[in-house]
């Protein structure tokens, strides 16, 4: 039992309902706060004033290099280390390597998009408070949450509830930490 | 975005000449099903006891599958001699096959990749399943290019298939098409399950939080252990639904690029009805009519034996065969145009191989194939026949069929009248061969009714988002 709690958390029944209060939980200047929905609900980003995903960065990295890999590795194959002559053609040319160059691209692109999602998310999470949670279970399946730390500078035992509240939180409570 | 379109008393005069026939969205869910119902639903079907027909039809396919056990040791123990190849035709089933599951797995892929580009909801209730079906046929398909060389150590070992540094300082020919083909199916294999299992990532949490309060604690650590913590925030949506997005567009190059690099392994050659430009084109329309065949066979019995009416609606059956109509009208364009170039082209080798082909030897293999790949999906032309599902299953068989013999009319016709007339033969393959491809399917059925089994066959997540419930704005927003 830690002596101070993770923070607040409220339940919600509507997607529309956790929408406006991460409206107003965002205009009322909190940072450290999160929505937890069983499914991506439209614009609920915009709503609570997330930035645009870093994953294409990683993604476009991941393309890059791997097209400089194929192009590398059949240069250094095929032009230096073993250079084999077949029918008369050049040891390096890009049309032959065009397939390899595109499906490395696509695989290592496809791999990093997925490499950066799980950095980003900081994934595998071994622990979280709201999933020890008893309301996880619904918040996977028709419920809304909305969780507002208390480590967040606005955070006020008080004030934060009756916030959560009157937008319509329900069962708002303390979430052990 | 959201500005509100005034209905002014000019826009009600454009709109009482106009005269516009309402066009409401299709429903994709039906009944109005709750969130609830939906994840009880499908976390219902893996939380139930196994039904005894899951038992019969898992036996069915365990034994079926074991003739391609049985066939693949058979052929690496005595040799590829099992097989019926001999001269000239060198090359038969085993290509044949490999391009014929690999062609069914394009399906999953459009569907999930282009048809999300596109925003075609309908793809969520089914996604799952054809990625499924998508990843389990490059399974069957990798099978033949691994075991048909016989001795298949010495394929694995390095620097044969992957380029590995290795004792004899030997690299892969990186211009032969058939080393292209290594990384396209590789690459294909292996993207296709990321984009699978990321899919899958929120469900799993679903289904790990549900055996968790069930006391399961062994099925709730599997779940748990692949969801990697996931606990749907909105910050992890945001990442999850941009990777997922950019899995979309990469897909989409994917699903062009691989069945182009098959086809090269023909028409990089200089067999007469292989060496063509067409061939690209040509092989991704007949692989994506093919996965679409094989969707429709797969998906009409599962929406019936699990009750998933209301997720898989007739609409997205009709859409569903729609997009096999287009790709079959595409692939008996493309039939049609191979004459064309035959005879324009005025190449005599070229123009006999066609002339061969549709009234040689094997005369009753391009008939075959031609009726069913062309004929039959023009029965979807008519909404009856795209509403009367015993039907549409009945015809998605005579395609899977037709498209076999595509690949077989293209490889053996083009193989058996070489340049050579002195080495012309006619090739039939041995009771191996056919075991060992009859026993593919067994091995797709078992992958399959695993899948059924363990894991949440509709995408819950995404099904949701597409419900009235999910909407913010109470169907107000543009």
């Amino acid at each position: 039992m830690a002596e101070q709690p993770y923070g607040l958390i409220a339940t919600f029944d509507t997607a529309a309902g956790v929408y406006h209060a991460a409206e107003s939980v965002r205009d009322a200047g909190y940072k450290n706060w999160d929505c937890i929905t069983p499914y991506p609900v439209h614009g609920l980003d915009k709503a609570m004033g997330l930035k645009r995903s870093l994953v294409p960065v990683f993604s476009l990295a991941g393309g890059i290099a791997g097209v400089f890999t194929a192009v590398g590795l059949i240069f250094f194959t095929g032009a230096i280390d073993y250079k084999l002559v077949l029918a008369g053609r050049p040891f390096f040319s890009p049309i032959p390597a065009v397939p390899i160059i595109v499906e490395l691209g696509i695989a290592l692109s496809a791999f990093s998009a997925v490499a950066g999602m799980i950095v980003l998310c900081r994934f595998p999470m071994l622990y979280h408070p709201v999933l020890k949670s008893d309301r996880i279970i619904s918040a996977l399946d028709d419920k809304y949450l909305i969780v507002i730390e208390a480590r967040d500078p606005m955070f006020s035992p008080t004030q934060t509830k009756a916030l959560l509240e009157k937008m319509g939180g329900q069962d708002v409570k303390e979430l052990e930490a | 975005m959201s500005s509100n379109v005034e209905i002014t008393a000019s826009t009600q005069a454009v709109l009482a000449e106009v005269n516009p026939t309402s066009n409401p969205r299709p429903i994709l869910v039906q009944n109005n099903r709750s969130h609830a119902w939906i994840t009880e639903k499908v976390c219902g079907v893996i939380e139930g006891k196994t039904p005894l027909w899951w038992w019969v039809c898992f036996a069915v396919a365990c034994s079926v599958a074991s003739c391609s056990v049985i066939g693949f040791t058979y052929l690496v123990s005595t040799g590829v001699g099992v097989w019926g190849h001999a001269n000239p035709v060198n090359w038969a089933w085993d290509i044949i096959n490999f391009v014929f599951w690999v062609g069914i797995a394009h399906a999953g892929t459009l569907i999930s990749a282009i048809l999300c580009l596109t925003r075609q909801n309908w793809r969520t209730s089914i996604n799952r399943t054809a990625e499924a079906m998508t990843i389990f046929s490059i399974a069957c398909a990798g099978l033949f290019p691994a075991l048909h060389v016989g001795r298949v150590w010495l394929a694995m070992l390095p620097g044969y298939l992957f380029p590995v540094p290795n004792a004899n300082g030997i690299w892969p020919n990186f211009r032969s098409a058939l080393e292209w083909d290594v990384f396209a199916v590789n690459t294909y294999g292996s993207v296709s399950l990321l984009f699978w299992y990321v899919g899958m990532i929120p469900d799993l949490g679903t289904l790990r939080d549900r055996f968790f309060k069930r006391g399961d604690k062994i099925r709730s650590g599997i779940y748990g252990f692949f969801a990697m913590g996931w606990r749907g925030s909105a910050r992890h949506w945001v990442h999850h639904e941009m990777a997922y997005l950019l899995l979309a567009g990469i897909g989409t190059l994917m699903v062009v690029s691989v069945c182009s690099i098959v086809s090269f392994d023909f028409a990089t050659s200089l067999i007469p009805g292989w060496h063509t430009t067409i061939f690209p084109p040509y092989f991704v329309s007949g692989a994506i009519f093919s996965g679409f065949a094989m969707v429709l066979t797969i998906l009409l019995p599962m929406r019936a034996i699990f009750k998933f009416e209301d997720f898989i609606t007739p609409y997205h059956i009709d859409c569903l065969c729609k997009i096999t109509l287009m790709m079959g009208t595409l692939v008996g364009y493309a039939y049609l145009m191979e004459f064309v170039i035959a005879w324009y082209g005025a190449n005599p080798n070229e123009g006999f191989t066609f002339v061969n082909r549709t009234f040689g030897l094997y005369n009753w293999a391009y008939w075959i194939m031609f009726s069913c790949n062309v004929i039959t999906p023009q029965f979807f032309w008519f909404k009856k026949v795209r509403s009367n599902f015993a039907f549409i299953f009945i015809l998605t068989i005579f395609i899977n069929i037709g498209m076999w013999f595509e690949r077989f009319v293209i490889i053996v016709t083009s193989l058996v009248r070489d340049f050579l007339p002195s080495s012309w033969g006619y090739y039939s393959p041995s009771i191996v061969e056919i075991l060992t491809f009859f026993g593919t399917f067994g091995v797709f059925s078992v992958l399959f009714l695993l899948f059924f089994r363990f894991l949440p066959i509709i995408p819950m997540s995404e099904v949701k988002t597409v419900t009235p419930q999910a909407d913010v704005h109470g169907g107000k927003h543009s």
